[in-house]
């Protein structure tokens, strides 16, 4: 099914994202007009629909690229029933439909990002092999097995730079060294897609639209180190990811680039899928190994590290998503080619996931050294609603805040370590005014202290009483003393604990309070929450100078705390207001006050 | 031998040995409630952090292995500053009930508390409230006292073999656990009571028999069977109130239920304590001088009359091995028979 | 139930004894994990039952109690938390009249669950309805999709 020149092709987005917009329908009511409107017969060309995966910009779904004669257009937002409009329009009148095309700020999203991992997501049809060929895929191998030792294939991608994409950022070349080294027969690879952070897609995203270069990486990671075996640790959460990886897996097989002796080269080499039963520790690679082992994922201690003993023991590489996927372009366009991305020490590309209160979110690909202003302003287009950037929050639960004065940084593995944050998966969630540090340090502390596994004391105990004195500043208990012993516990919490989780669970809280501390105070001190977000710290009232009487706060309030007479102005009874917002939202005059 | 540094004192010690297994046998003393020498590492409670030169942050001295010229500082401020806090955050979350709690004066944790001089903790907030309690005969299970140390866990699965318990949920909400939280059920040695730092496992025969200050610790053997098991009666009041093991005796401090909760008979009034002879359909008390007399004279009198394949010996596998020898010896040599055997039949 | 248990057992041997696959298979047959399914698994299998409780109760992804028929999952990811999650459950666990602490409705047609973070940031807030994935959710449309099936 390559795509020809001269046909007439439609890709539409069928990411997760693009299935919730409707992609599904999309694609069959393309399906649909070709068929049986005739449409083949009256342009006398090869008219095919196919599914590709996410190129990002979700927040566009369904996104549809209709390539008439090598042109290309996209249109954003489309639903079923605008497709036989484009049909008749455009594919048999040759006019596409201005109204519906992506604006001008769907190129400046894509302007400035840099595809390497994800150069194929949006253009491969995941389901089929021969689409990933077309386009290169699988070369790589091939160039590989047939002209590299193992020595120089990871020779190849040390000389690249390419660090772990997971997290840590660790070299993937020199860990993939100590595993070929390593003592220990078999050996395993092992690539994981236990995406955990909140706020971060990138890998799913990668798995969905292209899962063969992960394949295509895993077979070349494995004949570097000299793995026979390997794994695909996904969330069962991704069941979309799931589902294409094996049907990519199947195909690979087949055509022989994984199994018994790929490419008849003698080599030979399996992937299985274990899906992860919903726990985040499990992206900790002890805990990982364990859990693919059939226990309860609990770190150990390191050393020993797995590239020495890991799974049952035997020498074993963890490599991300992203990571695996970079391979194959490496080596397919080398070394220096992928070096020239990036910075000193961070080579290369990496994705982000640019969520929160900027306008244009989604996934990004950058090189590493972009400022983080080009990637807020330029290509996410700013913030949302015109407000005031306050802080960007990268690495996710593991991760800092980068405040809106340090907004020229670059974004590299270095620099935002030296800011108190890191690149980590790469989540990136923008934040504005309106939004408050200690809550988002709450939300974060939510999430690790549930996520926790409970085998060591300041992880198991600490990262609960640090949610509890976050708690109660939020809520409008904290006292004088509760900024320090905040402190104080969150840096014993990350000297302390077993394994990376915990280590790294304190961050939000170190982080915002080395930039925001005055709104720990205020909260505490005067009970006022800066943003305007925390519940108890907030009171409702209505202004009667603007409040028309139109009865809809008093309608939607879920208390029934809103009194007061048709066409007069209402009013809120504090006590038994529940202050979830309702009435503030609701109001057209902008009556209801929030503070 | 690999050579290391502990504490500013040159030390050589075995390849292979942990920081803590070093510091042990150089008698320098590193805090630790989820080590047991006998058991594999964990790793869990993180009071053996230590500093290791050129490394960026502590390690725990029960998991991390000796290397050659390394540098060890198993205490200084930041150390026990650490050490303190997570002594803390366990309280924090422990019952501390201590004026009540039959460990006290035994618990490693409370001695942790006296040490670090824990008046005021800085932590507070929830603690684990656990209403159920366990119905199985021998083990009283307080899981509110539980540290999640895993000694229990470990020792039920290494040594016993048995993994009636395991850690169940995670995070705070972690609990040691029987399956599906049932009472316990399984062959009660008792193992998991001995490792637990706590008052969170404890023999039910104890309970409020004595405090841990009133015991008199006597030195004696399992009386059970020829295993010949070292135990430690704890004795209150002249009443045996507990039974232990030492770690350093031949059974590295095991022992089965017997052993370990099968102490009621000696203080029981059933219990046999002079010779009884039966007179008339009646047994009465003897003295050893009268009874050992009578069997004599019987073992005489039917030897002589139907010979001494008449008669045959059987003995008992809670004697000794001594005493079995000199048993089967006896009737061999002294009765002429070798009509002898024993329960267990060694 | 019996003849669903032999054929897991099948599968059980075929992944490399992964007590975690068994799990998931009997999870996905039984829509949570019967206490007596995990018996009989355990004497078959020789594993001790309290391995099987410590994994079941690790993962969230296991259920030890019979769940909803219908099972809607809220994201609670970053981008789902900033843009109104929790309101959306709160409005879901009035609506079902689910008590609080619980997360099935006493009539055993609605689960409610929170999920973290799906990986559908830029669609945010994400609610999945018995599989079917959800953006951009509002309250209104919530409640409309579940009258649908209620």
């Amino acid at each position: 099914m390559a795509m020809q020149e001269g046909s007439i092709v439609v890709k539409v987005c069928m990411g997760t994202g693009g299935i919730a917009a409707g992609g599904a329908a999309v694609v069959s009511a393309f399906r649909e007009e070709f068929e049986s409107a005739g449409v083949r017969a009256s342009v006398e060309k090869n008219c095919s629909v196919h599914n590709v995966g996410c190129r990002g910009f979700c927040a566009r779904d369904v996104l549809v690229d209709v390539i008439v004669g090598g042109e290309k257009t996209t249109y954003e937002y489309i639903k079923s029933d605008m497709v036989p409009r484009i049909v008749e329009e455009h594919i048999l009148q040759g006019r596409p439909i201005e109204e519906w095309v992506v604006k001008e700020d769907y190129h400046t999203f894509h302007e400035k990002q840099v595809k390497v991992v994800l150069s194929d997501c949006g253009e491969v049809d995941p389901e089929d092999i021969e689409s990933y060929v077309g386009r290169g895929g699988y070369s790589a191998l091939e160039k590989v097995l047939a002209t590299m030792t193992p020595e120089e294939t990871i020779g190849l991608i040390k000389d690249s730079g390419l660090r772990g994409r997971g997290g840590a950022g660790f070299p993937a070349g020199l860990k993939w060294e100590f595993a070929r080294k390593a003592a220990g027969e078999p050996k395993y690879l092992i690539c994981n897609a236990d995406e955990g952070d909140p706020g971060a897609f990138m890998d799913r995203s990668i798995i969905e639209g292209n899962p063969h270069s992960v394949i295509e990486g895993m077979v070349i990671g494995a004949y570097a180190i000299g793995a026979r075996k390997g794994y695909v640790y996904i969330r069962a959460e991704y069941p979309l990811a799931v589902e294409r990886l094996q049907i990519a897996l199947d195909q690979a097989r087949r055509r022989r680039v994984l199994g018994d002796d790929i490419g008849g080269r003698g080599f030979d080499f399996d992937i299985r899928i274990k899906l992860g039963a919903g726990a985040f520790v499990c992206g900790e690679e002890t805990a990982l190994i364990a859990s693919i082992e059939g226990n309860r994922g609990m770190p150990r201690a390191k050393p020993p590290f797995p590239a020495q003993k890991g799974l049952w023991g035997k020498p074993t590489v963890i490599n991300n998503v992203e990571t695996l996927a970079n391979v194959p372009y490496i080596v397919r366009n080398g070394a220096g080619w992928f070096a020239q991305f990036g910075t000193e020490k961070s080579k290369g590309t990496k994705v982000f996931a640019l969520t929160g209160k900027v306008k244009n979110s989604g996934l990004i690909e950058v090189p590493l050294g972009i400022s983080l202003r080009e990637i807020i302003y330029d290509i996410g287009g700013g913030i949302e609603g015109g407000r005031r950037l306050k802080a960007v929050q990268t690495g996710g639960p593991s991760g800092g805040c980068i405040t809106n004065e340090m907004i020229d940084i670059a974004v590299d593995y270095e620099s935002l370590a030296k800011a108190g944050s890191i690149v980590g998966s790469g989540g990136m969630v923008v934040m504005d005014e309106t939004d408050c540090m200690v809550n988002i340090a709450k939300y974060f502390l939510e999430f690790t202290q549930a996520e926790s596994c409970g085998k060591c004391v300041p992880c198991r105990i600490g990262t609960k009483r640090l949610l509890e004195i976050l708690q109660r500043i939020t809520d409008g208990r904290g006292r004088p003393g509760d900024v320090e012993l905040l402190e104080k516990l969150s840096n014993d919490v990350r000297s302390a604990s077993l394994c990376g989780l915990g280590q790294t669970a304190p961050n939000p809280v170190l982080s915002t309070l080395r930039y925001f501390r005055n709104e720990y105070e205020a909260h505490i001190h005067e009970k006022r929450c800066p943003a305007g977000v925390c519940k108890n710290l907030l009171t409702y009232s209505i202004l009667e100078e603007f409040c028309k009487g139109c009865t809809m706060c008093a309608r939607v309030c879920p208390a029934g705390a809103i009194v007061g007479e048709k066409k007069k102005p209402h009013k809120i009874i504090e006590e038994i207001c529940v202050k979830c917002g309702a009435c503030f939202e609701i109001c057209k005059f902008k009556a209801v006050k929030k503070g | 031998m690999v050579s290391i540094t502990i504490d500013g004192r040159r030390v050589k010690v075995r390849e292979g040995a942990t920081i803590l297994q070093a510091s042990r046998e150089n008698d320098i003393y590193i805090p630790t409630l989820c080590d047991d020498p006998r058991l594999e590492p964990y790793g869990g409670c993180r009071l053996c952090l230590v500093q290791i030169k050129g490394m960026a942050r502590p390690v725990t001295a029960c998991t991390t292995p000796v290397s050659e010229g390394m540098i060890v500082e198993t205490t200084n401020d930041e150390i026990e500053d650490l050490r303190r806090t997570i002594v803390e955050l366990l309280l924090s979350d422990h019952p501390n009930d201590c004026m009540v709690c039959e460990k006290a004066g035994d618990c490693t944790l409370q001695e942790l508390a006296y040490f670090y001089n824990i008046r005021k903790n800085r932590f507070y907030g929830e603690r684990r409230q656990y209403a159920e309690r366990d119905g199985n005969p021998f083990i009283e299970r307080d899981m509110e006292k539980c540290i999640l140390c895993g000694k229990c866990v470990r020792v039920c699965s290494e040594v016993q073999g048995v993994s009636a318990i395991e850690i169940a949920y995670r995070g705070f909400s972690a609990k040691v656990c029987p399956p599906f939280e049932k009472d316990l059920d399984c062959e009660f040695c008792g193992q998991c009571v001995s490792v637990c730092p706590t008052g969170a496992l404890m023999g039910k025969l104890s309970m409020g028999k004595g405090r841990q200050k009133d015991i008199e610790k006597v030195e004696s053997v399992c009386p059970y069977c020829g295993c010949g098991c070292n135990i430690t009666l704890h004795v209150a009041r002249n009443e045996v109130i507990r039974v232990s093991s030492r770690p350093d005796s031949l059974n590295e401090g095991w022992l089965c239920v017997k052993g370990r909760f099968g102490f009621k008979f000696n203080s029981s009034p059933d219990r046999l304590k002079h010779p009884l002879i039966k007179r008339n359909g009646r047994f009465e008390e003897a003295s050893w001088d009268e009874a050992l007399d009578y069997v004599a004279q019987r073992l005489g009198e039917i030897k002589d009359r139907y010979g001494a394949d008449a008669i045959a010996g059987l003995s008992s596998a809670r004697c000794t091995n001594e005493e079995n020898y000199l048993f089967q010896k006896f009737m061999r040599a002294a009765v002429g028979t070798n009509n002898v055997d024993h329960c267990a039949r060694y | 139930m019996q003849e669903t248990l032999e054929k897991i057992l099948q599968t059980y041997h075929e992944s490399e004894g992964n007590v975690i696959s068994l799990l998931q298979e009997i999870e996905e047959s039984f829509g949570y994990l019967p206490e007596d399914a995990i018996n009989w698994f355990s004497e078959q299998l020789d594993i001790p039952p309290s391995r099987f409780y410590g994994i079941a109760t690790f993962y969230a992804q296991f259920h030890l109690k019979p769940r909803g028929e219908n099972i809607i999952t809220a994201c609670c990811g970053t981008a789902c938390h900033v843009k109104g999650a929790e309101k959306l459950i709160n409005s879901l666990m009035r609506e079902l009249q689910i008590p609080s602490g619980e997360d099935t409705s006493e009539d055993r047609k609605f689960t409610v669950e929170k999920v973290n973070c799906v990986g559908a940031c830029s669609i945010a807030p994400v609610v999945i309805i018995n599989k079917e994935v959800h953006g951009k959710m509002t309250a209104d449309r919530l409640m409309k999709e579940i009258r649908k099936i209620k």
